[in-house]
């Protein structure tokens, strides 16, 4: 069950935390934008294309690393029996839905100018747009199910299931020949990126990551709001 | 200056219009759940109205619904 005294204390700190990130976002975005369009240099090899990276890959990690977390929660879901997650899952869905479509269709106009092609099946493409399915079925979980107990349930196992791709996107390039180079950029082994290009892609990271925030406490608000609405009938 | 920002060494159309989805995206995404936030409380709001005087004044006492309630006129606005 979920507890009173966390949801009260959730919307007033939500209702806060919402300014503060939407301020923050605007000004991390604008300074990326900045250093994407106009300060980072071009590529030797692809030249001025080589931008659309710095929309593409934070799309890319941030829609991977949110479908992760609604995986993860997931299990929790269904082992604990904890509501809170599942609204936290059902919250974060959309921001992962959206970045998912970025980088699929940003990678679709990179492609052209880079492969000569706007598609491939790709083994990384390929398993991207499984991804965005998963997402889809998730969100569609939700909307068809009247039930919200079976709604939770079902939402959980497609996102349990959806995990077993997460791994498949992030090695496809090793397992496999593809049209997308090895990673460039890796927490553990050193990075091929050089520092003009890093800083912007991190910059814009942070910014898309701000942003998934600010939409995961928009619509974590609205849910808050729905069972409050349903605690008044109680009064 | 502008000339080499807008083009892009012929990839201006490419680069522009990847960014130009993004935000729009992002835009898109925003308004509609704005826009949710917002008829819920309105929704909220209403069915606060229609209480009898004894439960808004039960209510009123709790933070959260006044806080609720304080956001709902601001997004009147």
């Amino acid at each position: 069950m979920l507890n009173y005294f966390n949801i009260n204390n959730a919307i007033l700190l939500i209702n806060r935390l919402q300014k503060y990130v939407l301020f923050f976002f605007i000004i991390v975005l604008f300074i990326g934008l900045l250093e994407a369009l106009v300060l980072s240099p071009e590529d030797y090899k692809q030249s001025d294309s080589v931008r659309i990276m710095y929309v593409h890959v934070p799309a890319a990690w941030i829609s991977l690393g949110i479908f992760s977390i609604i995986s993860i929660l997931s299990f929790g879901i269904l082992i604990f029996k904890n509501k809170n997650f599942s609204l936290i899952t059902k919250s974060l869905a959309p921001s992962g839905l959206v970045f998912n479509l970025i980088a699929l269709v940003t990678g679709s106009i990179w492609g052209k100018p880079t492969w000569g092609t706007w598609w491939a099946w790709d083994a990384r493409i390929t398993s991207m747009l499984i991804l965005f399915l998963f997402y889809i079925l998730f969100i569609l979980s939700w909307r068809i199910i009247d039930q919200n107990e079976k709604a939770i349930k079902v939402s959980s196992v497609i996102a349990i299931i959806g995990l077993i791709n997460v791994p498949i996107i992030k090695f496809s390039v090793d397992w496999w020949s593809t049209l997308h180079q090895p990673a460039s950029v890796n927490l553990l082994k050193e990075t091929t990126i050089h520092s003009s290009m890093l800083i912007p892609l991190g910059i814009m990271t942070a910014s898309f990551a701000l942003f998934s925030i600010l939409i995961f406490l928009m619509k974590y608000n609205t849910e808050l709001i729905k069972i409050k609405n349903k605690g008044l009938d109680r009064l | 200056m502008i000339n080499e920002i807008l083009f892009m060494n012929g990839y201006g159309l490419y680069v522009w219009s990847s960014f130009i989805f993004t935000l729009s995206s992002f835009g898109i995404l925003y308004s509609v759940i704005k826009l949710q936030l917002i008829k819920e409380q309105k929704k909220f709001e209403i069915k606060f109205n229609s209480l009898t005087s004894e439960k808004i004044k039960l209510a009123r006492k709790q933070e959260t619904y006044r806080e609720i309630l304080a956001n709902t006129s601001v997004s009147k606005i």
